[in-house]
């Protein structure tokens, strides 16, 4: 049984968009204040804390989740994906990330990272999706900018442009 | 705001996981998937002495198909189930419900049993279970005991576990061939808390609805037989039966009126296809 006094700092080992990364947390800090605070990856934004918003959102082990509500020594071991894994290794724009840029689907960009984060999962799950099921999958990400129409063809394209990279590659 | 300050525990068995809660009680709350949990600490709207992780633990991660039930552990996650094999044959309702539970993002975490644990009056799982009438598996250091669905949930965020007691898995009666069910709720943002959520069961000529959101706790209601002319009256009567509250997002007037509203949609689509379309 593992058990840990709250008053200590224990370490906590994962790979952050594939590169191994430690740091130390008490019991209560959130998975995305370890990000922010211990790695110092301050592409999670954290908004709410409680779950709504989903601008924290990034991939533990491939599954989109809030990382406002998860414990960082819940996921000792865990593969973490943030928005900071999106470009391309050159640094330039990924295809969500051109996709947004491309439909000005930002304005303030506090929102962003977790709409991206959500849809890459998504659009692997569900690769050429209609209108009406990126409003679903993206109804857990609250933007308070762009009034969501922008977001939504941003999806689409990328989606296109991610389909169009996968015929490549395969 | 930030969790305050807890111990936390991660036990590698269920054995270790009850005698932890038999010492803390009150003092030790279980975190699953945390959805609903991380939530409350974060606001400190809970603060307990001690963290219970059984968010790892293998005896608790599977799903199992037995005879006529499905299984399902404390640490599978509402996404693993809505995946799971023809959920869709076997237990229609969830596979109706589950896609109105939150989000994806948070299905991939938040857990079944965690959710009817948590017992919110207006969620879908909570509701499934009192119309499908499974049960629960309590376990704590003085034994194990099975409670029926109908004896779970007692009221608002109120279960019948004692806080010595970890809930270890839920079994979901299969639905009989013949059977027919439809789910319908209405709420402000696709994944919210549902303001009204209601399922119906159609069995022969039996129907039974299940009410969420109204009462304290989902609340079910049959009839033997439910003619054509008769479901308006009946869904009226069951409005003002369950009455409802005013809050910040409904009237109670308002709730009465989704009740016979979505009351005849469930019964509507529960309807077996005749063959004449």
């Amino acid at each position: 049984m593992k058990t840990l006094d709250r008053h200590g700092r224990f370490l906590v080992r994962l790979t952050l968009n594939g590169i191994p990364e430690e740091g130390f947390a008490e019991p209560r800090m959130l998975l995305a204040d370890f990000l922010r605070h211990e790695i110092g990856a301050t592409g999670t934004h954290v908004g709410c804390e409680h779950g709504i918003c989903g601008a924290c959102t990034i991939r533990v082990d491939g599954k989109a989740t809030r990382a406002c509500l998860v414990l960082a020594v819940q996921v000792d071991g865990a593969a973490i994906e943030t928005v900071e894994g999106l470009s391309e290794p050159d640094g330039s724009f990924g295809p969500l990330q051109q996709a947004f840029h491309e439909n000005f689907a930002l304005q303030c960009g506090f929102c962003t990272p977790g709409f991206m984060m959500s849809l890459s999962e998504f659009l692997e799950i569900n690769p050429d999706p209609t209108a009406n099921e990126i409003k679903v999958a993206l109804s857990g990400n609250i933007c308070r900018c762009t009034g969501y129409h922008e977001i939504v063809n941003a999806s689409l394209d990328a989606a296109k442009a991610l389909r169009r990279r996968a015929s490549q590659t395969s | 705001m930030k969790p305050a300050p807890f111990d936390y525990v991660q036990p590698d068995s269920v054995d270790e996981a009850v005698e932890v809660l038999a010492q803390y009680g009150d003092d030790a709350r279980v975190i699953a998937g945390g959805q609903s949990l991380m939530p409350m600490l974060n606001m400190r709207l809970v603060r307990p002495h001690v963290l219970v992780d059984i968010s790892r633990l293998p005896a608790l991660s599977s799903t199992v198909d037995e005879d006529g039930v499905l299984a399902v552990g404390a640490a599978v996650t509402q996404g693993t189930l809505a995946a799971w094999p023809n959920l869709g044959m076997t237990l229609p309702l969830l596979a109706q419900a589950l896609p109105y539970v939150g989000h994806f993002q948070t299905r991939n975490r938040g857990t079944v049993c965690g959710s009817l644990c948590h017992a919110d009056p207006s969620s879908e799982l909570p509701l499934c279970l009192a119309l499908l009438g499974g049960e629960m598996d309590l376990h704590s250091s003085r034994g194990v005991r099975t409670i029926a669905a109908e004896n779970f949930q007692r009221g608002v965020l109120t279960t019948a576990k004692a806080p010595d007691e970890l809930a270890v898995r839920v079994r979901f009666p299969k639905a009989p061939a013949g059977d027919s069910f439809a789910f319908r709720e209405f709420c402000h943002r696709h994944g919210d808390f549902a303001v009204v959520a209601i399922a119906a069961r159609r069995s022969g000529t039996a129907i039974s609805l299940a009410v969420g959101g109204v009462a304290d706790r989902p609340e079910v209601c049959h009839w033997n037989s439910l003619p054509d002319d008769s479901v308006e009256d009946a869904l009226n009567d069951l409005a003002w039966v369950l009455g409802g509250n005013d809050d910040i997002h409904a009237t109670a007037r308002h709730r009465r009126q989704l009740v016979r509203h979505l009351g005849c949609q469930v019964i509507d689509a529960t309807r077996p296809d005749d063959g004449t379309e």
